[in-house]
């Protein structure tokens, strides 16, 4: 029997064969950025055309359709290893759950969050924001959509398998990610309007902090539960 | 609730549970009914007319209750959830199931009232309040723990995935009422503060906790009563012979 590769080297292994993946699926990636600047996009055309309250609205609207496109991609999640049995496998490995949950939120978020907030600034400035606000803007999208990706994968863990499982992941999910909008939409606000966005920032950078030691364990004990 | 008074491990299964939540429950309900009686008569007929806000404000005698009733529920909701999901104890998950539906129909009365006493007071039905805000995010993690467990057909399964929920929503509470204050703050929109509230006559104090008590002995009350028809739904056979040899 061979012996079993460290869980650094199996962390590695793992959020290297979940971008291999998505990059075999590069539509699905691609689907969520669109529909976030779709949404986005959907704002002015329905609101009308005025510089000043798009400006106000924007922080809203951007991370609103960013929670929004971070759950397109929360299904896909867990359910095609579930699928095909592979989750099953990793739920037996001899290596911690903890980091292969990790992993795969890890190489989630590279693929769902990181685009997001890469593209945000150029949403931004169709709603007339400034540079430094478009910087505050990304630097608040890094900050909370791997919240967003950790806290998802809880209900991605817990609805694993249920009929109608898309739905019951945005209600189940919603509602645990409104302090990282009240702390993303406030850092980008508080930019606008010209105080410092730094408490916000910090704010949020404490929720990934709690959601990083917490929501891999939760998701663990959800796959356990729903994989029983 | 009381059944932790009895031996524990007999009334830990949900059979013998069965007869004796229908022994209790006439203990919980019927003082309920009298202590609502009492209270509204009090809070209708006893305590003065408010000064500033006249006759409208008597429906925080229910508003009050409810809203307290819903944060509550939902910690004995966790607190259930996580000890049936910890010992695998079913009783406790049934009655975390049993509790979520009570807990949901208080927040929603305390937002419904709430929005009531908000129209004739403030002139809206609504403001984006702090305190309205996170009871109202209170209702929505109520409906995801109910829509879970009322999605998934394999009951241990809905309970302790309910009960993951139910921990992770706990542990969010306290961020959510936090950073929802703190919103509040930042935008300032509305002017309406709710915590202008007067010094209470003493009769206003004493309806209002004879309602609270009423709450409290009915969501016990209506929670067994619940209880024992997820018992049924989930263990037919064992709880109709125990209700049989038992005589309910």
């Amino acid at each position: 029997m061979t012996a079993s590769p460290s869980t650094l080297t199996m962390f590695r292994w793992m959020v290297r064969r979940d971008l291999i993946l998505a990059w075999r699926r590069r539509a699905d990636v691609l689907s969520t950025v669109f529909f976030f600047v779709i949404v986005v996009s959907l704002f002015p055309l329905s609101i009308g055309p005025e510089t000043q309250l798009l400006r106000s609205i924007a922080p809203g609207v951007v991370w609103v359709a960013a929670l929004l496109a971070s759950m397109l991609s929360l299904g896909r999640l867990f359910a095609n290893d579930y699928q095909d049995g592979t989750l099953e496998q990793m739920l037996l490995t001899p290596q911690p759950l903890y980091l292969i949950v990790l992993a795969k939120v890890l190489a989630s978020w590279l693929v769902a969050g990181v685009p997001l907030a890469l593209i945000a600034p150029v949403l931004g400035v169709q709603f007339g924001l400034s540079q430094d606000t478009l910087l505050i803007l990304t630097v608040s999208l890094m900050l909370g959509t791997p919240v967003l990706s950790l806290i998802g994968s809880i209900g991605a863990a817990l609805t694993l398998g249920l009929r109608g499982g898309g739905v019951l992941i945005a209600i189940l999910v919603l509602p645990l990610y409104i302090p990282v909008l009240v702390f993303g939409a406030g850092a980008v606000d508080a930019s606008i309007i010209g105080v410092s966005p730094q408490a916000n920032l910090s704010l949020l950078g404490a929720v990934l902090a709690i959601a990083l030691v917490f929501s891999p364990w939760a998701t663990s004990a959800a796959l356990r539960i729903s994989l029983e | 609730m009381t059944k932790r008074k009895f031996n524990w491990y007999k009334y830990a299964s949900p059979a013998n549970f069965y007869p004796l939540a229908g022994k209790m429950i006439p203990w919980f309900a019927i003082p309920a009914a009298i202590l609502f009686i009492v209270g509204l008569y009090v809070g209708f007929f006893v305590a003065p007319t408010d000064a500033q806000q006249g006759e409208v404000y008597r429906i925080i005698f229910i508003h009050v209750p409810a809203a307290w009733m819903g944060m509550f529920l939902y910690i004995l909701l966790a607190v259930y959830a996580g000890i049936g999901w910890a010992f695998n104890a079913r009783l406790s998950a049934m009655m975390a199931s049993s509790i979520s539906i009570t807990g949901a129909m208080f927040t929603f009365l305390s937002l419904i009232t709430g929005s009531l006493w908000g129209k004739p007071t403030w002139g809206t039905w609504w403001v984006w309040d702090a305190r309205m805000t996170s009871t109202l995010i209170l209702m929505f993690l109520y409906i995801g723990f109910i829509s879970l467990q009322s999605a998934i057909d394999d009951p241990r399964r809905a309970d302790r995935a309910g009960a993951v929920l139910a921990l992770v929503g706990v542990i969010n509470i306290p961020i959510i009422y936090f950073s929802v204050q703190w919103w509040n703050t930042l935008h300032q929109g509305a002017t309406i503060r709710i915590l202008n509230k007067p010094t209470m006559a003493p009769p206003m104090l004493a309806a209002m906790l004879i309602m609270l008590a009423a709450c409290w002995l009915y969501s016990i009350a209506i929670v067994l009563y619940r209880l024992r028809f997820i018992i049924v739904e989930r263990e037919r056979g064992a709880a109709q012979v125990a209700a049989a040899t038992a005589g309910i």
